[in-house]
């Protein structure tokens, strides 16, 4: 797994896209830059998030594979993959 | 990265905005082994997020967020990012987790310093993307979000919407509007009062010249925000007048709402919704101490002041934690004013459609919880607030639509990992066996 190199800027994959984000962005940035969703709610809405500080759990997704994660709490890091939690 | 450790500390202090950095500081000053605990990857909570870097923004908060971090590695505090206290096993022991794993943290004094979140009100379309706390947006800005030339209206109650208002408008932002649900006349006497402080009419002299252009409502509140996948445009009441706005972002908050779901798990007793402490900000529960917003909504100079006399109090500096309490007197009548001036009006009761979704977890709609009499019985019949917020959003909402009373909290305060909480009672018991 290749760390961020020193450089300005990070490349994550959202829902299988290629998104580049500033570096130290928080994975949440990144959905919100590519115009993804975080998650999908019970009723099928869109959702993306809401208060910014892991409190809401609106803004959890999927990231290599580990379910359920606060976005907003996470710092992107080089060669991520993000998923839209369904 | 903490993997399944046991950490022990003399203070411990559990949030690091800055009430629990005055605190952590002013103990570990008193040479005590100190350790202080954040959910978010860096000290300095919501209000000092991002300031160490941010040499752009107000620069009296970033001067005064690096003095209080230069204090706390001077003093040799132990800061633990990242980890989130989710449980009390036993009396006397936390478990945390982060990303990776758990531990657990014990300790002699415990000094609470959970802060605040946003009061989040119901209204149609506010669970479209986009639609964020003010707080919220600006976090994100502060985490990389580009804001230049995107369109914001910000709505809700309280000093934060000017705040915010400000920062994203020296990031590049357009706002066409502030709404604000307060009348003139509370916002006034408001104005008024604020002579008793003259450093918030500095604050407040320098935030005018930064919202200078911007224009801002009175008496206004959010109708409704349309779009399809996203947000598109947002109906505002205007002083009775109806107008739709075109925007890419709405960041409305309604004042804040303090986070007491840990002080009520240890069993601390509350007085009018806030964690009940004495004058050494001792709680009802011996060795826990409770510091800032917890105790009352009063912004970051109460925080700081509540902050130090728990760190003082904590290490029996008693003496030094008492010449603190004029200060804290004075920021004391201005939390009250706050409370005051920033009331939420009954019109915003009638906000939500009967299909507007109150519980953004389990969307639960509010027509089916009109039908209930108690949150308990809402809980029970429509899943209203057993997400995994656990009703930390649509709490303060229920509180003020229908006037239901917060139910009881239960282990764990946040959603932990399976392996978290079946390992450490294994590891408990194992403990109990060989004692």
């Amino acid at each position: 797994m290749p760390s961020s190199v020193a450089s300005d800027q990070v490349t994550l994959t959202v829902n299988g896209a290629p998104v580049v984000v500033p570096f130290a962005a928080t994975v949440a940035v990144a959905m919100m830059i590519a115009g993804q969703a975080c998650r999908t709610s019970v009723n099928g809405e869109p959702r993306g998030p809401l208060c910014g500080m892991g409190i809401c759990f609106e803004c959890r997704v999927t990231i290599d594979g580990k379910v359920h994660c606060r976005s907003c709490q996470v710092l992107c890091e080089q060669g991520m993959e993000v998923n839209t939690e369904k | 990265m903490i993997r399944e450790t046991q950490l022990h500390f003399e203070v411990l202090v559990i949030g690091g905005g800055p009430a629990g950095m005055a605190a952590a500081a002013r103990a570990a000053e008193c040479d005590v082994r100190v350790g202080i605990v954040d959910d978010n990857f860096k000290l300095g909570g919501q209000i000092w997020r991002g300031q160490s870097e941010d040499k752009t923004s107000d620069s009296k908060q970033s001067t005064e967020a690096s003095k209080w971090v230069e204090r706390l590695s001077a003093a040799g505090v132990t800061s633990l990012c990242g980890l989130r206290v989710v449980h009390q096993p036993v009396a006397g022991v936390l478990l945390a987790e982060n990303l990776d794993g758990f531990c657990e943290l014990t300790y002699e004094k415990l000094i609470l310093a959970t802060g605040a979140r946003e009061r989040f009100l119901p209204f149609p379309g506010w669970t479209l993307p986009n639609v964020m706390g003010a707080g919220g947006l600006q976090a994100m800005v502060k985490c990389g979000l580009p804001i230049r030339g995107k369109r914001v209206i910000v709505a809700g109650t309280g000093p934060l919407l000017l705040a915010v208002a400000a920062y994203l408008r020296e990031h590049g932002a357009e706002i066409p509007l502030i709404s604000e649900q307060a009348s003139w006349g509370n916002l006034a006497r408001f104005g008024a009062a604020l002579l008793g402080w003259p450093a918030k009419i500095i604050q407040g002299v320098q935030l005018k010249r930064s919202l200078a252009g911007i224009p801002f409502a009175a008496n206004s509140w959010p109708l409704a925000a349309h779009g399809e996948q996203t947000l598109k445009s947002v109906t505002i009441s205007r002083a009775g007048r109806v107008e739709t706005i075109p925007c890419d972002y709405l960041a409305c908050g309604f004042h804040l709402v303090p986070n007491i779901e840990l002080p009520l798990l240890l069993g601390c007793a509350l007085v009018n919704g806030c964690v009940q402490v004495d004058d050494f900000q001792r709680t009802t529960v011996a060795s826990i101490f409770c510091t800032g917003e917890p105790t009352s909504i009063g912004g970051v100079e109460l925080a700081l002041v509540e902050g130090q006399i728990a760190g003082l109090a904590s290490v029996g500096r008693t003496a030094e934690a008492r010449a603190l309490f004029g200060e804290r007197h004075k920021a004391r009548r201005f939390a009250q004013l706050l409370d005051r001036t920033f009331r939420l009006r009954p019109e915003l009761r009638s906000l939500p459609l009967p299909e507007t979704i109150v519980c953004r977890c389990e969307d639960v709609s509010h027509s089916r919880l009109r039908e209930h009499t108690s949150w308990r019985s809402a809980k029970l019949h429509t899943r209203c607030g057993m997400g995994p917020c656990q009703g930390r959003i649509c709490g303060a909402a229920l509180q003020f639509l229908f006037k239901w009373k917060p139910d009881s909290v239960r282990p764990p305060v946040f959603p932990a990992r399976v392996e978290t909480l079946a390992a450490t009672a294994g590891e408990l018991n194992c403990n109990t066996a060989k004692g």
